[in-house]
Parts: C-alpha cells; sequence; structure tokens
C-alpha cells in the first residue's frame, strides 16, 4: 500500500514539476563568450521563397564575418507574425532584432520603450545609402526607431491582351479610365480585380482619388490634424469611388474578396486591372512559377489624373517592413551590427534576388534588370510625392474606422458625407 | 484501495495535476482578463488604471450590442437546427440499410479543421466562380447574392458552414443515446400497437431528454463564444455585418491595439455566457426525470 502511494505522490509532485518548467524563459548570453542574436522574421518558405532565402544568406554572411555571434531565426507568416510580437512584447521577451511596420504601427512600441533608437546607424554606417525621405516614415519625436527594407509605392497593373481585345490603351485621364471600364463591363469582362474584404485594398483606390482631386498632402493634413476630413476634396474622392461602384468597376461580391482571391483572378485573365503596390513586381517579371506568356501581357499605367487635376507622378506608397532592434536587448551592439549589414546586404539581394524594390538606393546601370522593373524604378526617383498607405499612418484605432469606412463606403453603406464625417470623429478622440 | 480513496492527502494529490493544469490555464486567466478590462492598455506599454470605464463603454457601446445580438441569432439557428439532427438521428437509429455509412458521413466535417472548412466555403460562396452560383445561374436565377459581400445576407451564408460543421457531432450524440434505448420497451410498445411515430416521441424522446438538454447548453453556449469560422470568412466584415461578440472581442485587442477594452468584452462575453447558460438549464428543467 504504500508503495502504491510513494508512486502516487511521485507522479503528482512530477506533473506539477513539468507544468512550473515549462514556464521558464530562456537568455540571449549563452556561457562561452559567444553571444547569440534572436531574430524573428515574417517571410517563411512557402509563401516567400525568394525573401527567405536571401535571409538565409546574409544570415550565414554574417556569422562568417563575426565568428563569436551566432543568429537564431524564427519565422512566421504575416498575420500570426503581428500577434506574436505582441505577445511578446507584454511579457518583454521580445527578439533581439525584429521587423515592424512604420509610423502608427511603431507608436505604442516607441511609446512602451520597446524599441531601440537607431539615430547612430543612420548617421554613421549608414549615412546617405537610403532613398531620401524613406526612414522619416520610422520617426517619432526626432529619433528613428526602424531601418526601411522595402519601398512601394501602388500602380494599375492591366492585362495588354484584354485591352487589345477590347480596342483600348492604357489611360491618361480619368476620363479615358472610365471609358475602359465601360467598354470592358458592356463587354462581359470585369473592369477591376479588388478584394476589399482585407480593406486596405480599396484603401488605395480611396487615397489615389483624394491624391489627384485635393493633392499630395491633403489627406496627411486630415490625419496629422493640421486640416479637417471633411475637406471638399476628401468627400469628392468618396464620391468618385462610389460612381466607380456605380459603372460595376470592379469584379462581382469584391467585399467578400481577399486580396489573394482578386489577385488570382487578374493572374487567371479573369479581370482587366489590378491595383497594387510594387511588392508584386516579381509575379509580373521574374516568378518562373507564373507562365511566361502571362508576364509578357502585363503592362502598368499610374493612376490618371481626375478632371485634369492632379499629378501622375505622385504615387501612394511608403516603405513596407523595417527592422527593429529590442531596447533591453542583451546583446545590443551585436544586434545593431547585424541590422546595418542586413540592410546593406539586403539592398543589393532584394534587386538581383527577389525583384523587388529595397529602401536602399540601387544602381540601376550595373546591374541586368528586367523592364518593367527599371520603369518602376525611373517612375519611383521621378516621383514627387509618395504618400505612405493611410493604415500605416494613422493609429491603430482610427485605422480600424478607416479601414470598416472604406468597406461601407464601397458596399454602398454609407453616404461619402458620413464617410468624412467618421473620420473626423475618429481622428479628433 | 478503498482506505486509500478515503484519504484526503491522497484525493488531493489526484486532483492536483488537473487542478494546476485548469488554474494556470482557465480560472487565471479568467480573473486576469477581468482585471485588464479595469485599465487602460495598448497590450505594449504601461497600464494605467481607469475603474470601470470600459464596462462601461462596453454597454454603450451599439457595435459590441450588435456583435451580441448575432451571436444570438447564431445560438437560436443552432439550437433550432438541433430537431433536424434529432430527426436524422432517430431514422439513423432505427434499423435502416446503410446507416453505417450514413452516420459515417455526416461526421467527416467534425474531421476537418475550421480553417480548412472556412477555405472550403470561402469557394463554395464564391460570386463569379463559386459552386453555388455556378447552379444558381444554370438553374436561371439571373444575379445571385454575392454570398459574403452584401451586409443584408452574409451572416446567414456563414451560418450555413458552421451548422454544417456540427452537425455530424449531435448527430453522434443522438444516435448513441438512440442506441442506449433497450430494446425491450420498443418492442413492448410495438406489441401494444404503437405506431413508429408514437415509439419516437412517447417512448424514445423522453428517454433521451437527459441528452438533448445537454446538447441545448452545448450548441448555446458553444454559439455564443463562436469564433473561428467567421475570422477566416469575413474577418466580421463588411462593416461588422457578421462580427460576432468573440470576433468583435479580437479585433479590439489585437487590431485595434485596446487591449483593456478588449479584456472587459471578453469579460461580458463570459457573465452573458454564463447568464445564459444558467436560464437554459432552468428553462428545460423538468420537475421529475421520467422512469420506465
Amino acid at each position: 500500500m504504500s508503495k502504491k502511494k510513494a508512486v502516487t505522490i511521485f507522479f503528482a509532485i512530477f506533473s506539477s514539476l513539468l507544468l512550473i518548467s515549462g514556464c521558464s524563459g530562456s537568455d540571449g548570453v549563452s556561457g562561452s563568450g559567444e553571444k547569440t542574436i534572436e531574430f524573428m522574421h515574417l517571410w517563411p518558405e512557402g509563401s516567400s521563397k525568394q525573401h527567405n532565402e536571401i535571409v538565409k544568406e546574409i544570415v550565414a554572411d554574417f556569422e562568417a564575418d563575426n565568428p563569436d555571434v551566432k543568429v537564431k531565426l524564427e519565422v512566421l507568416s504575416n498575420e500570426q507574425y503581428k500577434d506574436k510580437i505582441k505577445v511578446l512584447s507584454t511579457s518583454n521577451e521580445l527578439p533581439d532584432v525584429g521587423m515592424t511596420w512604420a509610423a502608427g504601427y511603431l507608436e505604442p512600441y516607441v511609446d512602451g520603450k520597446k524599441f531601440a533608437p537607431l539615430d547612430d546607424l543612420l548617421e554613421g554606417d549608414l549615412k546617405d545609402s537610403f532613398v531620401s525621405g524613406i526612414p522619416e516614415a520610422y520617426e517619432i519625436e526626432g529619433s528613428t526607431y526602424g531601418l526601411p527594407l522595402e519601398l512601394n509605392m501602388a500602380t494599375v497593373f492591366y492585362n495588354k491582351k484584354i485591352f487589345e481585345e477590347n480596342g483600348l490603351e492604357a489611360p491618361k485621364t480619368y476620363e479615358e479610365f472610365q471609358d475602359a471600364v465601360e467598354t470592358l463591363a458592356k463587354n462581359g469582362v470585369a473592369p477591376i480585380a479588388l478584394g476589399n474584404k482585407d480593406r486596405w485594398t480599396g484603401s488605395l483606390w480611396y487615397m489615389y482619388f483624394a491624391d489627384r482631386i485635393g493633392g499630395g498632402d491633403v489627406l496627411t493634413n486630415a490625419i496629422n490634424r493640421s486640416s479637417s476630413f471633411t475637406d471638399p476634396a476628401l468627400v469628392s474622392a468618396a464620391e468618385e469611388v462610389q460612381n466607380l461602384v456605380d459603372k460595376d468597376a470592379f469584379v462581382k461580391g469584391f467585399n467578400g474578396l481577399s486580396d489573394e482571391e482578386a489577385k488570382s483572378m487578374f493572374m487567371n485573365e479573369q479581370a482587366a486591372m489590378y491595383l497594387i503596390a510594387t511588392w508584386d513586381l516579381p509575379n509580373y517579371t521574374t516568378n518562373e512559377d507564373v507562365p511566361q506568356e502571362f508576364r509578357d501581357s502585363v503592362g502598368y499605367f499610374p493612376f490618371p489624373t481626375v478632371d485634369g487635376k492632379g499629378e501622375t507622378n505622385s504615387y501612394v506608397g511608403g516603405p513596407g517592413v523595417g527592422l527593429f532592434v529590442a531596447e533591453d536587448s542583451d546583446v545590443k551592439e551585436e544586434a545593431k551590427d547585424f541590422t546595418a549589414f542586413f540592410v546593406k546586404e539586403w539592398g543589393e539581394k532584394s534587386v538581383t534576388e527577389a525583384g523587388v524594390i529595397p529602401a536602399t538606393k540601387v544602381d540601376a546601370a550595373s546591374l541586368d534588370l528586367p523592364d518593367m522593373y527599371v520603369d518602376v524604378l525611373d517612375d519611383l526617383n521621378n516621383a514627387s510625392n509618395i504618400t505612405l498607405f493611410a493604415d500605416v499612418q494613422m493609429n491603430a484605432d482610427v485605422a480600424q474606422t478607416h479601414l470598416d469606412m472604406i468597406q461601407s463606403l464601397f458596399g454602398k453603406e454609407v453616404t461619402p458625407e458620413e464617410f468624412a464625417e467618421k473620420h473626423e470623429e475618429a481622428l479628433s478622440k | 484501495m478503498n482506505r486509500v480513496m478515503s484519504n484526503k492527502w491522497i484525493i488531493g494529490m489526484y486532483i492536483l495535476p488537473a487542478f494546476l493544469l485548469i488554474s494556470i490555464f482557465i480560472f487565471i486567466p479568467l480573473l486576469l482578463s477581468g482585471y485588464y478590462g479595469l485599465m487602460d492598455w495598448d497590450g505594449i506599454g504601461a497600464m494605467k488604471y481607469i475603474g470601470m470605464e470600459n464596462y462601461f463603454n462596453a454597454i454603450q457601446d451599439g457595435l459590441f450590442w450588435q456583435s451580441a445580438f448575432h451571436s444570438f441569432m447564431l445560438a437560436l439557428f443552432s439550437a433550432v437546427s438541433l430537431i433536424v439532427y434529432l430527426a436524422i438521428s432517430l431514422v439513423l437509429a432505427s434499423k435502416i440499410k446503410g446507416s453505417n455509412l450514413l452516420r459515417k458521413i455526416y461526421l467527416i466535417p467534425m474531421l476537418l479543421s475550421s480553417v480548412a472548412i472556412a477555405q472550403l466555403w470561402i469557394k463554395v460562396f464564391n460570386p463569379s466562380n463559386g459552386i453555388l452560383n455556378s447552379i444558381l445561374v444554370s438553374l436561371g436565377v439571373d444575379n445571385p447574392p454575392a454570398w459574403l459581400a452584401e451586409p443584408a445576407v452574409v451572416l446567414y451564408a456563414i451560418f450555413i458552414p458552421i451548422l454544417w460543421q456540427y452537425a455530424g457531432f449531435y448527430i453522434l450524440i443522438y444516435y448513441a443515446a438512440l442506441k442506449n434505448i433497450p430494446e425491450s420497451i420498443v418492442e413492448a410498445a410495438r406489441i401494444d400497437g404503437a405506431t413508429p411515430f408514437q415509439i419516437a416521441f412517447k417512448i424514445k424522446l423522453p428517454l433521451i431528454m437527459g441528452v438533448v438538454k445537454v446538447t441545448i447548453v452545448l450548441a448555446v453556449v458553444g454559439s455564443l463564444k463562436y469564433f473561428d469560422l467567421i475570422y477566416v470568412m469575413t474577418g466580421g466584415g463588411p462593416n461588422g455585418a457578421s462580427e460576432v461578440m468573440a470576433s468583435y472581442m479580437y479585433k479590439l485587442a489585437f487590431s485595434s491595439n485596446d487591449f483593456g477594452y478588449g479584456s472587459a468584452i471578453g469579460f461580458l462575453l463570459l457573465i452573458i455566457t454564463l447568464i445564459v447558460t444558467v436560464v437554459v438549464r432552468k428553462v428545460t428543467a423538468s420537475k421529475e426525470e421520467l422512469q420506465y
């Protein structure tokens, strides 16, 4: 009997111990002078193969240069990454280096003193290596907390073959654009692929109308409160969106489709146009998984002027993800070195190997690049203005209102006036 | 052995591991989320105590009550659909050909993960290429709705896969309960000249009433805290038309960065579910359990 009792007690204690040991944390610095940098990124092998491989190469190069430093990788996909980074930050377990988004996303982390300022890198190692004005998106109260990796701008990609079949050309003015939409709709072709379940996709359309009608800074000013969201230009931009919806410009049921679904409609030639940022460029240039025939039939044009207003070289876009260094990292110096190293190598490798546009300056002349890539790069260099994505500019709470309102606007559940008022309400809170 | 089981210390030891697990993963987080509900907290920086403000705001929040209404609609639909499941089980449990195979077919949705089901139904509901609209068009329907994009239909469209997902589970439970009824009772009724309907409603149903009550509670509570398909298929959209309490809570905490308010909503969700559970049990309680 007492033996049984002993076994019972043993198991009870054992299982309790298991529980407790599961909760203990681990630390960055290991014993023998060797240091470990934890690096978390969001390019899994499955969905971002080229990005994933570049990261591995850069890490291998860095470890070769710094034999006493190891880099430990953790990879998550986009949405899971966002959730995990938040939970880690709450429990003070942020990785030494990780990825962040600009402006509004960054704010709570900077307020909570979770990210380290990286001004010394910008002044030192990386001086003049970024496209001007881009690191500013990561600046809060005079310090920069993230180093951008990607640079994006939204343009309208279109299917040249479908356009030809319907006797159309890439539109330069909004009248021509409307004609194209009407002709396509009349001939039974879905004019524009839009996945507005994700909502930021619709926001791109709205932002372009605002830019063309009211100029490059009208939206930014409304968001930073130097003017009001009830500005007539912002209201008439909302009207134009609804006019476009009335013309059946967007694929059926766009409010229930994800961006992925919309993209596959465009790539399967079921829709003629698709407004997306240049992170999609590889799909139309170098990605071998996409049929050559389709890649050859894709062209792009900048968003047209509206009623003669606006400039076609003003873009919606901005930096995508950037790197942060955790404020309470045990290996802060090494982490900073790694960040600088990463940004530099990324600038070279991302162009040639992934076909995306980095936030650092690109020497296009010396590289063999696809024509469309070179054209986009030229446009970018000649851009008069790049307005940062609205939902990135706003803080998280306002961004939710904006995104929900975009969906309602496209679904015609609110009037343009209500749309503007709701924004004003959320922004002035 | 009896002496071992009467020793309070031993009983405690047996309970301890499960008790620790449940405390750490359920009770302590529950209390913590109630506590976070008292804070103004973005989930990242420092917390600030603001008393009951989040709870008062939630009670006046139209969007919260709208999502609560959607949750209750789902609970109502799930509870009503139990009648259909019961009918199916009654048929399956009577000796018909192929009932074994049918039972397994009904159970298949249970074996799929929610995200897989969501992806499947997203394809079914696709407004231009989906199987549902293709069938409707070939039947001559001119302009079939874009199921997941129209605020008027999206909630009901999304109920279909949710009900479909759990049908097998309830059918299995009813089937097992019905199979437990002693054959002799049914036999006796038949000899007394009872029709199949009388046997079903007067003999079988009263005998499995206990199980039915449990399934009603399960269906209602499960619906009130339902999250997964809605999150994957619509994210609560368009503009909140398919938002339920749990998805609203998630949105506030993780998308709006308002952990304090999200926690308050979560705690209210708990309270609402508790109240409803008690009410359902009260309503379905009978004075005496049937005995044959």
